[in-house]
């Protein structure tokens, strides 16, 4: 079994793996990073999103292989101590979840958006979410959290 | 009130785990020397099973286990139970058996036969492959139409037709009569369309037996782990309470479709006892969307008689209701209970009646999917009255209001069963038309049309029964259990609190809600309050979450708790301030004696409960841990009305939703911020419905729309932002006032989006069109 090495959130970690073993698998399985989800099969739920040397993947679509040397954040990997990261912070102050699922995909998605676009429109909102699903809150609260969770990092607040 | 009691916007409680990832759904459960579980499923919708060779998959590597369908037969346990039995004019409805393991027939594409146990998932998916299954393929019926014509295959052999039953409310003679007087009679045919309801959570369990203590744990992706507890244990394994738990942990959405006892529940039970290992089963979505059970797949043909002045003289509805292969654990009262009953609307429509064909096919079962019979009930209605306001050519909104049940007639008994409790449906239709501009939308449509595009507005002005349900009335219609709500409020010596409820939070924000509840009345700090839910070990009892039950029956549940927590604090407090119980008052987390400064703080109540040095321990025992019951006197009704506006596309068929309005009556609000966020959500599942999803099976009972590349859920840039609003009128007889909102988007927003769609293509000729109201359909009507 082939040997792999990455970042995670901040740490050297190695692993055996199969081949076949998603990024996914090895976060949650290997690394027991449960705050990554698998909500589907076909690539098109983004509940599994994490960042890729900085940017949005959704570990589902990528084996573990192919991040060897990469660094990954996953949602464990946002807050500071008890600090959490400014998006977090929104999601929560504008009830951007309910039942949590699509959560940590939908905030690692919003950072990636809120990083390339300081202040992104509800419709560049709407647009950019196009690879997440979320079932239980409509979006609109969703929106409203990036909107927010984007200024709150523009004006400084983490990023 | 402290500022995160009752009517605030407090911030939930749970977030911080779910924006952390500290989350812990089933999946996340890992149990020392788990295996894990692949299913053995059918690829075809309907076949004889002629022979189940495992041999060469038990050798694979990795395998520890693999039971068969006749293995499960050989230990003589039960089959899956449907909780409700519905009576048709012919009787009892027909009830299948339903194995758990298929062992000579399978009889939807999913269905499953076999479950292959290995050490890793990987394992057991390659073994799960090599299992040998020689099927003889058989003729599927895979629709309503295609199961009741003539020569039909059957699903089972017992039911003659493909009938569950012929079922039937109202008296259809005196309906006759009334459309023999009527002025105008509008008729209309519609296709309530199947749905898959997709939590994003796919369903996992994960099963254990201790051989120590002979016990079974099964952690499950349920709204209602005490139900499964009973259904699975007395009559499925047939194991008794005491050696059974059941954990609901963190569950990703339900929407219904987390109600329902399903298959791998038993068997993974059943089998972690053979193997005396944990076992874990994780759904692949292609996997959920052909076991889950599905929502709707109603076809109707309805008619509205109305009188010259457009009063409705009587209402005739006739429906086919799709059960799919096996009957769900609610699946009868579904279209019947849950729908026929909610025929009168908002309306005094004085005579109705309603048929129900409730038919068995080769599809997946269905049963509850959020709303549960009530969207389909409002569709009818709502469809029927906005055509009769076009072809009567009166204002939609007027002729409505030329029908509401007025604001002075509650409670208000109609025809069809229901009492309506109370409601101000000229109230909530003024406040919906003010805040989508109705008076406008002339200038707006003009304006589209100017830039070439169809603009149509629709309402939707719907009632639901909620607060499922007072025992003795389901009881009397059929249902197999009561269905009240348990909680238990655990006072500690510190004055903290600890709430456990027999209802399940699956994204509703309970943590929260209950804890303002107990703030509130406690006058403790909302963060020195825990709310406890999802474990057959540390709950009572407890019949879960569905039917926007869990405020309206688990809230009043724990109002009634709080009652017998502040009568023993009184008496304690009596005692401490050496007065008499009487004159004791409880206010701001102080007690008081009436007409004095002398007062005694909750905490300290608390403390001598458990400390009892000085206690008159003859009269009062010492703890303060009340658990009350609570049962509904009757359902509670939420109502309100949705007003959407839309703008197609001619060139293109594209419907786009420019404004969606909603004022909604769910009694009093504990916090409205979760309240708008479940109004929000709601509102976008009708809108799926309304334009972006169908189940479609093919004539073989493929299912055609089995992922996310072929199921159209709505995405973010599907749909606006909303503007929602609530206008209250109180439940009178649940103790909080409360009504219930998790259901009421889905129900009302079909209709709201479906008519304005009429309203726009009916410019251009368009009578009808059905669900999901796709760019193709829409192009295919304006130019057929
Ligand atoms: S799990 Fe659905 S996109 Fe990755
Ligand atoms: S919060 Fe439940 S899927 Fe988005």
């Amino acid at each position: 079994m082939p040997t792999v090495n990455m970042n995670v959130n901040g740490e050297a970690v190695s692993g055996e793996v199969e081949a076949r073993t998603l990024l996914v698998q090895f976060l949650r399985e290997k690394l027991r990073l449960t705050g990554t989800h698998v909500g589907c099969d076909t690539s098109q739920c983004g509940a599994c999103v994490v960042h890729v040397d900085g940017v949005s993947a959704k570990s589902c679509t990528m084996l573990a292989v192919q991040c060897e040397g990469a660094d990954v954040t996953t949602i464990e990997g946002l807050a500071d101590g008890d600090a959490l990261h400014p998006m977090q912070e929104a999601f929560r102050d504008n009830h951007g979840l309910q039942c949590g699922f699509c959560t940590p995909g939908m905030i690692m998605s919003a950072l990636d958006l809120a990083r390339r676009n300081s202040a992104p429109s509800e419709q560049e909102v709407r647009e950019w979410l196009e690879g997440n699903i979320c079932r239980c809150t409509g979006y609109h609260n969703i929106v409203k959290s990036i909107m927010a969770g984007a200024r709150a990092m523009a004006a400084g607040q983490g990023g | 009130m402290p500022k995160d009691g009752i009517g605030a916007s407090v911030k939930r409680k749970e977030d911080y785990r779910f924006i952390t990832g500290q989350g812990a759904y089933t999946d996340d459960i890992d149990r020392p020397g788990q295996t894990h579980a692949v299913f053995v499923r059918s690829p075809h919708a309907h076949a004889r099973i002629a022979s189940v060779d495992t041999g060469a998959a038990a050798a694979m590597p990795g395998v520890v286990k693999i039971l068969t369908g006749a293995d499960y037969a050989a230990d003589g346990l039960g089959g899956l139970p449907c909780g409700w039995q519905v009576t048709g004019k012919d009787g009892p409805m027909v009830e299948p058996a339903h194995p758990p393991l298929a062992v000579d027939r399978v009889r939807h594409v999913g269905d499953q036969l076999a479950v292959v146990i290995a050490n890793s998932a990987a394992e057991a998916r390659d073994a799960a492959e090599a299992v040998a299954v020689e099927y003889e393929p058989l003729a599927a019926a895979a629709s309503i139409e295609a199961a009741l014509s003539p020569g039909a295959p059957q699903v089972h052999d017992e039911a003659p037709g493909n009938l569950c039953y012929d079922w039937e409310i109202g008296d259809r003679a005196d309906v006759d009569a009334a459309f023999a007087g009527a002025h105008h009679v509008t008729r209309i045919e519609l296709v309530n369309n199947r749905l898959v309801p997709n939590a994003m959570e796919p369903r996992a369990a994960v099963a254990e037996y201790d051989r120590a203590t002979r016990e079974y744990t099964l952690y499950t992706t349920s709204q209602n782990p005490h139900v499964i507890r009973l259904l699975m244990g007395a009559f499925v394994l047939q194991l008794p309470e005491h050696r059974l738990r059941v954990v609901a942990p963190d569950v990703g959405g339900g929407f219904g479709s987390k109600i329902f006892h399903y298959a791998e529940e038993a068997i993974l039970t059943w089998a972690a006892g053979k193997v005396a290992r944990p076992i874990k089963w994780t759904a692949e979505r292609a996997e959920s969307f052909v076991t889950d059970a599905h929502g709707r797949d109603h076809v109707t043909v309805a008619e509205l008689a109305l009188d010259a002045d457009g009063k409705f003289l009587g209402l005739k509805v006739d429906t086919r209701a799709n059960m799919g292969a096996y009957l769900s654990t609610f699946a009868p009262c579904v279209p019947t209970y849950l729908y026929a009953t909610l025929l009168a609307g908002q309306y005094t429509t004085p005579k109705i009646w309603c048929g129900v064909q409730a038919v068995f096919t080769h599809t997946v079962p269905v049963d509850a999917y959020r709303g549960a019979g009530r969207p389909e009930a409002t569709f009818v209605v709502e469809r029927i009255v906005e055509t009769a306001a076009h072809e009567m050519g009166i204002d939609p909104a007027e002729l409505r209001r030329r029908n509401f049940v007025p604001a002075d007639a509650f409670p208000y008994q109609t025809p069809v069963a229901l009492v309506y409790d109370s409601g101000d449906y000229e109230g909530t239709l003024a406040a919906a038309l003010a805040s989508a501009d109705y008076d406008g939308f002339g200038a707006r449509r003009a304006e589209s049309e100017a830039r070439g595009r169809l603009r149509g507005i629709g309402l939707s002005a719907y009632i639901e029964a909620c607060g499922i349900a007072p025992s003795a009335v389901v009881g009397s219609l059929g249902a197999r259990a009561g269905l009240y709500e348990c909680g238990e409020v655990r006072v500690h010596p510190t004055g903290s609190v600890t709430f456990f409820t027999g209802t399940h939070s699956h994204g509703q924000g309970h943590e929260t809600t209950f804890a303002q509840i107990i703030a509130e009345r406690l006058g403790v700090d909302i963060d020195a309050v825990e709310v406890v839910h999802g474990d057959t070990a540390k709950i009572p009892f407890g019949m879960g979450t569905y039917g926007s039950r869990s405020l309206a029956v688990g809230g009043s549940a724990l109002a009634r708790a709080l009652d017998k927590v502040e009568t023993k604090a009184k008496r304690i407090a009596a005692h401490l301030m050496e007065a008499s119980e009487a004159d004791i008052e409880f206010a701001d987390g102080q007690f008081t004696v009436a007409g004095t400064d002398r007062s005694v703080g909750f905490g300290d109540v608390a403390l001598t409960a458990y400390v009892p040095h000085n206690y008159p321990i003859e009269e009062l025992e010492p703890g303060l841990d009340e658990t009350a019951y609570y049962d509904p006197a009757n359902f509670t009704f939420p109502a309100g009305c949705h007003v959407c506006e839309v703008e197609v596309d001619p060139e293109t068929g594209a419907v786009e939703i420019v404004n969606f309005a909603a004022s909604d009556d769910f009694g009093n609000v504990i916090n409205p911020m979760i309240v708008e966020g479940q109004v929000h959500g709601g509102i976008v599942q009708g809108v799926g419905q309304a334009l972006l999803e169908g189940c479609v099976y093919d004539d073989e009972g493929q299912l055609a729309t089995g992922s996310y590349m072929d199921y159209t859920m709505p995405r973010a840039d599907d749909v606006p932002s909303f503007t929602v609003s609530t206008r209250t009128t109180p439940c009178p007889h649940n103790p909080l006032g409360v009504k219930g909102c998790g259901e009421a988007g889905a129900i009302a927003a079909p209709a709201a989006v479906m008519n304005a769609v009429h309203d726009a293509l009916g410019s251009r000729g368009v009578s009808r069109i059905d669900m999901p109201a796709t760019p193709a359909r829409v192009w295919q009507a304006l130019n057929a």
